[in-house]
Order: structure tokens, then C-alpha cells, then sequence
């Protein structure tokens, strides 16, 4: 059984880190249930890079129209790469634009779909996967009843793990179709690290008063390279853009660390960040409910302790970076 | 204009979640249920085009008969009827089949669906939809204008939006943006009234269109204590990050 993936490069034609991810992912179940991990993407500047994490082929097209993504045109090419290489399992990773293109590609490929996965997929009789439901409320094991698979994989479940190999790189001649959709314009929020693919959040709730106190948020995130987010009030009051809001209602946060600075920890909002691997709040309130799902915790005042964090930061970062 | 807001009936956000018959079935016990977030700003966003464009709003879901209060609840707030597909949701596949189906026998310009439930959190079901009725598609969609068949949509993406121009028919799976958190409706008594006037079809099925089938759930160990650390102490908050959770 041979697995394809999907590798994502950035704008620049670098692999995002989930690229790796799922190499890595696939690799491993390629190493339990034989079989050769391939891969496909689109305009990659180093496409051997993925031979670090144990992908055998590399499909690497470079064409100017698949420059920008197209979730009709991207999906088409997949497909036809899924099909004509013999794979019966397809790993995407749960960047929005594979999620995006996951519906329609169980679709094209009459594949079973499951997305969330935090587990590495055991077959019993069929495929058994584990999975993020419930908003992070819970767990659910699933049994993909076709016999192709497309496996959407939770963002840092499983991290990354180099496993170097003999790499093939090839093209393959696609046949483009017109966009449906054209896209008229991108605009860019900012430079600066995306929640998505962010390792480390540092995120900001009611208890900093206004949004000139933003101010601390931003330092702590630039130390940290780290992106900035918000609770859901903090958004409605027009305080921070509606793309930080975080949680059950907004969006999903699996990063390494998060850290919370006035944020009580209200169930809506902790369903969208319990996901995240190690987490610290920071509240003036000992019985604020954040602190009971917490690893690490400091009762205080933000106006404080998040001054002295960022200078004792710098003095850390100078050292060990 | 004729538009579809597929509605998924969801435990409300403050909702404990637990499971019954050895942990293989949500327990409903004491939990309400409401309208997906993600397609009550759907929703809404399509009563604007009904009362300014004239456009007929129908919404979908697929049930059984206790997620007509759901339906009850989406024509109360201004829709025009009511269809429910009489079947168990066991799997997004089987879902957008049944909703595929329905749009083939009963055609629609625009269709509407959230980007996720809350509940499954499948993320799929409108991706699916636009490929089993090959019509195009938007995810993530935040903004949506239409005049005559022309769409001028915005569409969230990493680190900002992407503006995209398309034609109808045109499914999205939507979300906040649509229409923000104030403009959401709350049925009032008039609404309410004549939601039980309002048609509400039930279609009976007999095929099966699963492609995963759900075993069983599982609730997260309860988290160990924290650890708590004094104001003064940065350094020590530092040096956990750092040496214990490898976090920094
Ligand atoms: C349907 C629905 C969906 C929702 N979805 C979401 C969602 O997706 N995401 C979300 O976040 N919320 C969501 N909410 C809202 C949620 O219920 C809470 O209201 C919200 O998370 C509270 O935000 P907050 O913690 O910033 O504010 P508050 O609850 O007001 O908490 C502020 C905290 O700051 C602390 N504080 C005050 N001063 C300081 C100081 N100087 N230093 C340090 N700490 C201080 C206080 O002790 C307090 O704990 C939803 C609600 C509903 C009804
Ligand atoms: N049982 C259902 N009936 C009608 N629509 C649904 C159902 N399940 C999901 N949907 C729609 O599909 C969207 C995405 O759901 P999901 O793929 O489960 O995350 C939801 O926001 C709804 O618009």
C-alpha cells in the first residue's frame, strides 16, 4: 500500500512544518504496513528536503498556474496523482487550505475522511483512528469502512520525526482546467506569525482593560516569535481583529505553549485551546477557572508580571539563542 | 434567488459532554441543543438576502424528529421552509449525499453551510456537497455579494483574506463575518407564531451512504494540578518552560 501526501510550501516555495508532520506520520505507518510514502507538491524550491522524513518520491510540479492555490485545480491534480501512482491512502494536514480541499478529494478519490487525527491509524480489519471531537471535549475512534483513506492529521500530534532515505523527484504533466474561482485580491494582515502556525500563542482576554494595553501582548509574543490571539469578548468589543479570537466559536489553537493573560477560562474558550500541549495563565484571580486547566500558573497582576516576563525573556533569549 | 442553509442541531457550547451504552453514544440527558454557530451567521446572512433581495430561504437538516425544534427555531427567525431528511447523521459522507441529493431534485442558487460543526467538527460536508453537485465552492467564506449570478466573495485565509469573484450556483461553508455576533436574530413571538404555519418536509430515505462508522468515545484524563508559581519568581517560570515542558 503505497500513501501519498500533500506537502504545502509557502508563498516562497518552502515547506510549512506540517509538511513534515505528515511525512513524518506517514512514514511511520508506511514502516508498520509496508509500502512507499509519496509525495506531491506544487512549485517546491527543495523538494528533495522532504527525503530527511522517509518520502520515497517526490512529485514536484512547477508551473505558474499552480502558483496560487485553487481548491478545484489542486484537488484535480492530487487525484490524478493518487490514482495514477497506486496509493490507496492520502495524509493531508489541517492547514485551512487542505481542509478545504479535503471534502472534495474524498469526493474524487471515493475515500473515507477523517479529520483530527491524533493517533497513528491501526487496521483492524479496516483503518482505526483516533480523533479530536467535541471541540476538544473528546476523543472519538473511528473505522474508515472504504478501501482508500484520506487521513487529515491534528496539527503537533505528532511532531516531527527524520527518518533520511533515497529520494526520487519527478513532474508529472497535469491537465489544467480553467479556475472557477478567480481570485481578485490577497490582503495580508500582517507579517507576523499566523495562529495556525504558530508553536507558541500568547493570548489576551477582558482583564487587560483596553486595547492600548495590547501593547504587552505584542512584546511577549515578539520575544517569544510567537503569534498573538484573543477571547471572544475582546474581539466583539472591537478591541483585536476577529482573526484572533480563539476558541469554541472561533479558531482552534494546537500550539506547543499557549499563555493566557486575563482570560478567565470559560468553557467555550477552553474547548478551543485544550488541545494545546503545555499551558500558563496569568490572572489576578486564584479562583479564575483557567487555573484548574493549566500547567503552569502565576496569580498576578498582567500589568506586573507580564513587564518583568518579557525583560527576564530577553535576558534568557540572549543567552540560549 | 433560492437559497439552502444547511443546519446542523448541536449541545449547546456550555454543554457538559458525556457518553452512554459503554461509551459508544452521545448522551442527550439534561444537554440543549441549538443552531451550529457557524450556520446561525449563515443563517442570517441569508434572511438579509430574503429581505433585500427577495431571495427564498429553505433550510436542511439531517435528523431525526428531535432536531425539529432546531428547524422550528431557524424558521422562526425568518426562513421559509423546513426540510429534514429523516436519518441518524452517523458520518459527513452519508450527510452531504442525502443534501446532494435533495439540491438535484430540487435546484438552488446559492446553498450555505458552516465551515464546522461544532459537535463532529468534520470540516467537510460542504467540500463534499460541491463535489457531488459539481458547483463551486468557497470555504471559510467571510464575506458574500451577489448580483444577478456574479458572487464577489472574501475568504479567510493564514494571516488575512483573500478576495475571490465567482458565479452562481455556489455553495461555502461559512462563519463569523458573514454577518457579525450583534446582528445574529432571537426568534421573537410573531416569528415564533408563524414558524408553525411554516411548511416542514420530511424525506424518508433507504440507502446508506456511510464511509466511517464511529466506534466509540473517550474523555480526557483529568488534568494534574498546576503549578503555581509566585509573581517574584519569573526566573523559576522560565526555567520550567524551559528545562521541564521544553516549551521555550
Ligand atoms: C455561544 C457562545 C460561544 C462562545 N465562544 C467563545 C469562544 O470561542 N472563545 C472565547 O474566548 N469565549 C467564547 N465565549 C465567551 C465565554 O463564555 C466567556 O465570556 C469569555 O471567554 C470570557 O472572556 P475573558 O476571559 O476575556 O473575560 P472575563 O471572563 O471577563 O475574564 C477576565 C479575566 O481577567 C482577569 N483579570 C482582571 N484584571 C486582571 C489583571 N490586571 N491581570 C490579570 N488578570 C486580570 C479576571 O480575574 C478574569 O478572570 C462564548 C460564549 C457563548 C455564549
Ligand atoms: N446533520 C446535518 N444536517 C444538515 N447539515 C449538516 C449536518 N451536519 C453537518 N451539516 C452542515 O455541514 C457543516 C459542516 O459540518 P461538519 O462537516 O460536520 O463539520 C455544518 O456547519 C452544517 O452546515
Amino acid at each position: 500500500m503505497d500513501i501519498l501526501i500533500f506537502a504545502e510550501t509557502d508563498d516562497k516555495g518552502n515547506f510549512k512544518k506540517d509538511a513534515f508532520e505528515i511525512a513524518s506520520y506517514a512514514y511511520q505507518i508506511s514502516s508498520q504496513t509496508g509500502g512507499n510514502v509519496k509525495a506531491i507538491c506544487f512549485n517546491s524550491k527543495i523538494p528533495e528536503k522532504l527525503s530527511d522524513y522517509g518520502v520515497k518520491k517526490i512529485i514536484n510540479s512547477e508551473n505558474d498556474e499552480l502558483k496560487n492555490f485553487d481548491a478545484g485545480i489542486y484537488s484535480d491534480c492530487i487525484s490524478d496523482v493518487f490514482k495514477s501512482e497506486n496509493c490507496s491512502m492520502l495524509v493531508l494536514s489541517s492547514s485551512s487550505n487542505s481542509k478545504y480541499i479535503g471534502g472534495i478529494l474524498s469526493v474524487k478519490i471515493d475515500a473515507g475522511y477523517v479529520t483530527n487525527i491524533i493517533s497513528i491509524p491501526v487496521k483492524d480489519n479496516n483503518l482505526v483512528v483516533v480523533r479530536n471531537t467535541f471541540t476538544n471535549k473528546a476523543f472519538e475512534t473511528v473505522e474508515i469502512t472504504k478501501s482508500n483513506s484520506i487521513l487529515a492529521v491534528s496539527k503537533n500530534s505528532f511532531g516531527l520525526k527524520e527518518n533520511p532515505t533515497k529520494t526520487e523527484i519527478s513532474d508529472f504533466n497535469f491537465n489544467i482546467s480553467e479556475r472557477r474561482n478567480k481570485v481578485s485580491s490577497i490582503e495580508k494582515t500582517s507579517n507576523k506569525v499566523t495562529i495556525a502556525d504558530a508553536d507558541i500563542v500568547v493570548s489576551g482576554g477582558r482583564g487587560l482593560k483596553g486595547p492600548e494595553n495590547w501593547y504587552l501582548i505584542e512584546n511577549l509574543a515578539e520575544v517569544l516569535g510567537a503569534a498573538t490571539a484573543c477571547s471572544k469578548p475582546v474581539s466583539d468589543l472591537g478591541w483585536r481583529p476577529h482573526s484572533e479570537h480563539v476558541g469554541q466559536t472561533g479558531k482552534p489553537v494546537s500550539s506547543n505553549l499557549y499563555i493566557a493573560i486575563g482570560i478567565s477560562g470559560a468553557i467555550q474558550h477552553l474547548a478551543g485551546v485544550n488541545s494545546s500541549k503545555v499551558k500558563v495563565v496569568i490572572n489576578t484571580d486564584p479562583d479564575a477557572p483557567f487555573f484548574k486547566a493549566a500547567d503552569y500558573g502565576i496569580v498576578g497582576d498582567a500589568f506586573d508580571v507580564v513587564p518583568n516576563l518579557i525583560d527576564k525573556l530577553k535576558e534568557f533569549k540572549s543567552v540560549n539563542d | 434567488m433560492k437559497i439552502l442553509v444547511c443546519i446542523s442541531h448541536v449541545p449547546d457550547t456550555t454543554s457538559k459532554i458525556n457518553f452512554s451504552e459503554n461509551n459508544t453514544v452521545f448522551d442527550k440527558t439534561g444537554v440543549q441543543f441549538v443552531i451550529n454557530p457557524n450556520d446561525e451567521f449563515g443563517l442570517t446572512r441569508a434572511i438579509w438576502f430574503k429581505e433585500k433581495n427577495n431571495a427564498v430561504v429553505h433550510v436542511i437538516n439531517v435528523g431525526l424528529s428531535d432536531t425539529e425544534s432546531t428547524l422550528r427555531k431557524a424558521l422562526a427567525i425568518g426562513a421559509d421552509k423546513a426540510i429534514r431528511i429523516n436519518h441518524n447523521p452517523k458520518d459527513g459522507h452519508s450527510v452531504a449525499k442525502y443534501i446532494s441529493n435533495y439540491i438535484s431534485n430540487n435546484s438552488y442558487d446559492l446553498i450555505i453551510a458552516g465551515r464546522e460543526s461544532i459537535d463532529y467538527n468534520g470540516g467537510m460536508v460542504p467540500g463534499m456537497i460541491s463535489a457531488f453537485t459539481d458547483i463551486n465552492f468557497i470555504d471559510k467564506c467571510i464575506d458574500l455579494n451577489i448580483s444577478g449570478d456574479s458572487v464577489e466573495a472574501s475568504r479567510e485565509i493564514e494571516g488575512g483574506k483573500e478576495n475571490i469573484s465567482t458565479k452562481l450556483p455556489l455553495i461555502i461553508g461559512g462563519q463569523k463575518g458573514l454577518v457579525e455576533e450583534s446582528d445574529l436574530r432571537i426568534p421573537n413571538m410573531r416569528g415564533i407564531m408563524m414558524a408553525r404555519k411554516k411548511e416542514l418536509e420530511v424525506v424518508e430515505v433507504n440507502k446508506d451512504y456511510q464511509s466511517t462508522n464511529s466506534k466509540s468515545f473517550e474523555k480526557p484524563l483529568p488534568k494534574g494540578e498546576v503549578t503555581l508559581i509566585s509573581a517574584d519568581e519569573i526566573d523559576k517560570l522560565i526555567d520550567l518552560l524551559h528545562n521541564e515542558a521544553k516549551a521555550i
